[in-house]
């Protein structure tokens, strides 16, 4: 009976890199028609195994069903064959073509235009995707450009759909959609897996999970019944620890006051800053939410001073410092942590120790008449690490030896170490385990008690509902009016990340499948 | 089966150092078959060019004669390559560095002082570094690439010196020949031991090894030219400018190759002739390499270079090896290094191209 449901079976799946176990003898059974959740850390291994699955690695042991038949899958192509479609997390799309020829390039075998846009077309009305496959992919949200992908796959009429956090980059309305697409998709007898940091959504879609941590199963549930908090735990293996929010905190005078920033860009598809205007407080945590892409990472820019503005409007204090270049900023106390790791706010073959040059140096006298004293340099490295718990052999491990979350602990605590009285920061918790980003919320906590600003760019609607005392929405380079958490709805906030222009052309797209 | 190239997860420091060792050994390998095809004992030659001028101690002061200029070069080239600043022009900027301290000399002539020779020295820093400077303007105004502009630059710098050993500089007592009056005690590199070609020149290349090895590992300075050779975003965090590293990188690798144009030109010739350019500057290349953009290292790597081109002059007399032997064996060197560092840094695999159902 069991041989008719099973789809994919895993049996002592093992994958070493060097010294370091990806996956130890890893072992899940998915049904057909199930949606099937993979919940873990960050290093716990959930990339590398469906990585094996997809053929994009190859196991050093084990065995895998796929079927009822043993099969080794030595390539995304022999993968996609066997049935076996997948969705990464970043999406491989050419920005100037249309969505058709998008898919177009991405088929193993060339189709027949028209009769690949026949298919196209049959699949999103099937699963009621809004999509114009003739729009070009750079004018696309990137929900749209998400649907893309997953049409590329359901073009292969997948039995098995691997999802690698799809989430993380969608509005509430976007992630609603794409769990009906996936709820159908299973009825129909594909069966899904389901990577997910996010325990409510995984609650919500899926009927079973398998944990994994340090690259072995630790269990099994049915995520309807356990409650996140027992979930998180597992995956973590450890008490979590609650993030300890001081409650009715009375934030002082203004800090960093931004007035009509306006920033033109000169990346091909980057976006434009039209007069953004905020300040934040002495004592508080000001968010700023939004889809990736809106103009975030320019603002950041703008705010570290990588990209220069008019003076007046950037000031620290009531000082004009909009043109100062990031040590001046940092000199006069504004730290500013950009979203990428590596090689933006560190440089990922350099040692812990030389990566506390990088932007400590003015604050922490790390260098005397442009020679640089190594040894406060070092003992910057070990007091951070030390205070932060950054798992690591020492202030001499290269950067790129931490994994993602110990080196995000690392930055950070760069950083909060310096007392900035303004500190940027963007995504700060992204990609980053469950323990690493309690530690990093509760640390910039608690730098705000301590009465400095912060300022936080996340797409992470729980961690700015849980953390931030007012937020702002960004989209399309503009800011929304000020929300005072605990008085706005999600739903509210979801809404203007989607911003007015996106809810029009939504409706546009889907004038256009009504035929 | 397919053959791929992966990149390795971590690189072993061995592998790394180890490298340039294995590309001298693979091209002593090769040349030996080489030459034995060629019909000459290839064993011998081999010996003769790499291991014979190592063995002989009077042989050493002119292997150092021969790295100084090679060395110098390659430590003012590998500050540069490792901010991704592809200055490929340093022959000109060493011709450019040799007119700027000749023009000294010639308008010094019959002067004596102890404060010629260091003028001399520091026309030719000017001078390389000026002439180094045209390609960073280019690159950091209007966005052209370095690698052609210094290359051509190169040219022009030949024939400006065709030019001026031919026209306005022409030695008034030299029979006509193309090159300038000889240059006087006062403008000359001193010697620093009796009977042999080691001068002072040697020394100064020391001392630039070292102030380059202080700056690249100790001062924020080095610290900015690798970071913005590594990781452009984290250099504009730092505070660090890419137009800034361009042009400070440039001028450094350009003063230096001026220095060894001038010092060679001092210390060897005694005077500016067309002859003087023997592409030390595309050498230094190879160097560099050689030496891992290392200050320490390309002083390794500038002794192995100069023993091949020791070695080669004593091939060429004992085993009758031709001259073209000398360039041979440095474009191999290059080759071997270039091919090992790739396995350095990658992995070679060997997979099925297609999936196959085990039974």
């Amino acid at each position: 009976m069991a041989e008719t449901t099973t789809r994919l079976e895993l049996s002592g799946i093992t994958k070493r890199f060097g010294e370091v176990l990806a996956n130890d003898g890893v072992s899940l059974v998915a049904r057909k028609g199930e949606i099937k959740a993979l919940i873990g850390e960050n290093g716990a291994g959930k990339s590398t195994l469906v990585k094996i699955i997809y053929g994009v690695q190859q196991a050093d042991a084990g065995e895998m069903r796929f079927e009822g038949a043993h099969v080794v899958v030595t390539s995304p192509r022999a993968a996609r064959k066997l049935g076996i479609g997948m969705v990464f997390q970043h999406f491989s799309l050419f920005e100037p073509m249309t969505v058709l020829e998008n898919i177009a390039i991405g088929m193993d075998q060339a189709l027949d235009r028209r009769k690949l846009e026949r298919e196209v077309t049959a699949i999103l009305a099937a699963y009621a995707l809004p999509l114009d496959i003739h729009r070009h992919v750079d004018t696309l949200s990137v929900g749209e450009r998400q649907r893309i992908e997953i049409v590329r796959c359901l073009l292969q009429k997948p039995k098995l759909l691997i999802m690698d956090e799809p989430t993380s980059v969608l509005t509430p309305q976007e992630a609603d959609q794409l769990f009906d697409t996936l709820r159908k998709l299973a009825s129909e007898g594909c069966t899904v897996l389901y990577i997910s940091h996010k325990l409510n959504e995984i609650k919500a879609l899926c009927a079973s999970a398998t944990i994994l941590r340090g690259g072995r199963v630790v269990g099994e549930c049915d995520p309807r019944i356990e409650t996140p908090r027992r979930i998180a735990e597992m995956m973590i293996g450890a008490e979590l620890a609650h993030v300890e929010r001081a409650r009715g905190r009375t934030p002082g005078g203004a800090r960093l006051v931004v007035e009509r920033l306006s920033v033109s860009t000169d990346e091909p598809f980057g976006t434009k800053l039209e007069a953004i205007s905020f300040e934040a407080r002495a004592g508080e945590i000001l968010g700023i939410a939004g889809v990736a892409g809106n103009g975030q990472k320019e603002l950041m820019l703008a705010l570290s001073g990588e990209t220069a503005a008019p003076a007046r409007a950037v000031r620290l204090d009531g000082a004009a410092i909009g043109s100062l270049p990031p040590p001046a900023r940092r000199k006069r106390g504004l730290c500013a942590l950009p979203e990428e790791r590596n090689d933006h706010a560190a440089v990922a073959t350099f040692s812990l120790a030389e990566n506390t040059l990088l932007t400590a140096r003015e604050r922490k006298a790390l260098s005397a008449k442009g020679v640089i004293k190594t040894g406060a340099m070092r003992d910057y490295a070990r007091r951070v690490i030390d205070a932060f718990k950054v798992a690591t052999t020492g202030a001499d491990a290269p950067a790129r030896s931490l994994s993602g979350g110990n080196l995000q602990k690392f930055v950070v605590g760069r950083e909060i170490l310096q007392e900035p009285q303004v500190l940027v920061v963007d995504q700060p918790t992204w990609g980053v385990d469950a323990g690493a980003a309690a530690a990093i919320r509760q640390a910039l906590v608690d730098l705000a008690g301590r009465g400095s600003a912060v300022i936080l760019v996340s797409q992470d609607l729980d961690e700015l509902l849980s953390l931030c005392d007012r937020l702002y929405v960004m989209n399309d380079g503009r800011l929304s009016r000020p929300l005072t958490v605990g008085e706005a709805s999600i739903e509210e906030i979801g809404l203007l990340m989607g911003g007015v222009h996106g809810q029009t052309d939504k409706a546009h797209a889907r004038g256009d499948h009504a035929h | 089966m397919r053959i791929r190239l992966e990149p390795r997860k971590a690189q072993s420091p061995a592998a790394l150092y180890g490298a340039p060792v294995a590309a001298i050994a693979l091209t002593m390998l090769t040349g030996m078959v080489l030459f034995t095809l060629m019909g000459f004992r290839g064993g011998t030659a081999v010996f003769e060019i790499f291991i014979e001028p190592l063995l002989e101690p009077e042989r050493w002061p002119d292997i150092a004669v021969k790295a100084s200029p090679l060395v110098m070069i390659a430590t003012g080239l590998a500050i540069g390559f490792r901010a991704n600043v592809w200055n490929i022009g340093a022959e000109g900027q060493y011709i450019v560095g040799a007119i700027a301290g000749t023009g000294v000399a010639l308008a010094t002539y019959g002067v004596d002082g102890w404060w010629v020779l260091p003028l001399m020295l520091l026309a030719s820093i000017i001078g390389g570094a000026a002439w180094a400077a045209i390609p960073a303007i280019l690159r950091i105004r209007l966005k052209v690439s370095e690698i052609l502009t210094s290359l051509m630059l190169t040219y022009v710098a030949l024939q400006l010196l065709y030019y001026l050993v031919r026209g306005p500089w022409r030695d008034p007592e030299g029979y006509n020949f193309p090159q300038t009056r000889m240059f006087d005690e006062a403008q000359t590199m001193p010697n620093l031991l009796e009977g042999t070609q080691l001068h002072a020149g040697v020394l100064l290349t020391l001392i630039a090894v070292l102030i380059a090895w202080f700056v690249m590992s100790r001062t924020l300075s080095g610290y900015q030219v690798r970071v913005v050779g590594l990781a452009p975003m984290a250099a504009r965090l730092g505070g660090f400018s890419e137009k800034r590293t361009v042009m400070m990188t440039m001028l450094v690798s350009g003063a230096l190759a001026g220095l060894a144009g001038l010092i060679e030109c001092s210390a060897t010739f005694g005077q500016l002739t067309p002859q003087f350019p023997v592409n030390y500057g595309f050498t230094a290349i190879i160097v560099a390499f050689l030496g891992r953009l290392h200050p320490i290292g390309v002083l390794v790597g500038g002794v192995a270079l100069a023993t091949s081109y020791i070695g080669a002059d004593i091939a060429q007399t004992a085993s009758a090896l031709p001259q073209a032997a000398t360039g041979l064996i440095q474009a191999m060197m290059l080759f071997f290094l270039l091919g090992v560092d790739i396995l350095v840094v990658n992995r070679v695999r060997l997979r099925p191209s297609l999936a196959q159902h085990a039974p």
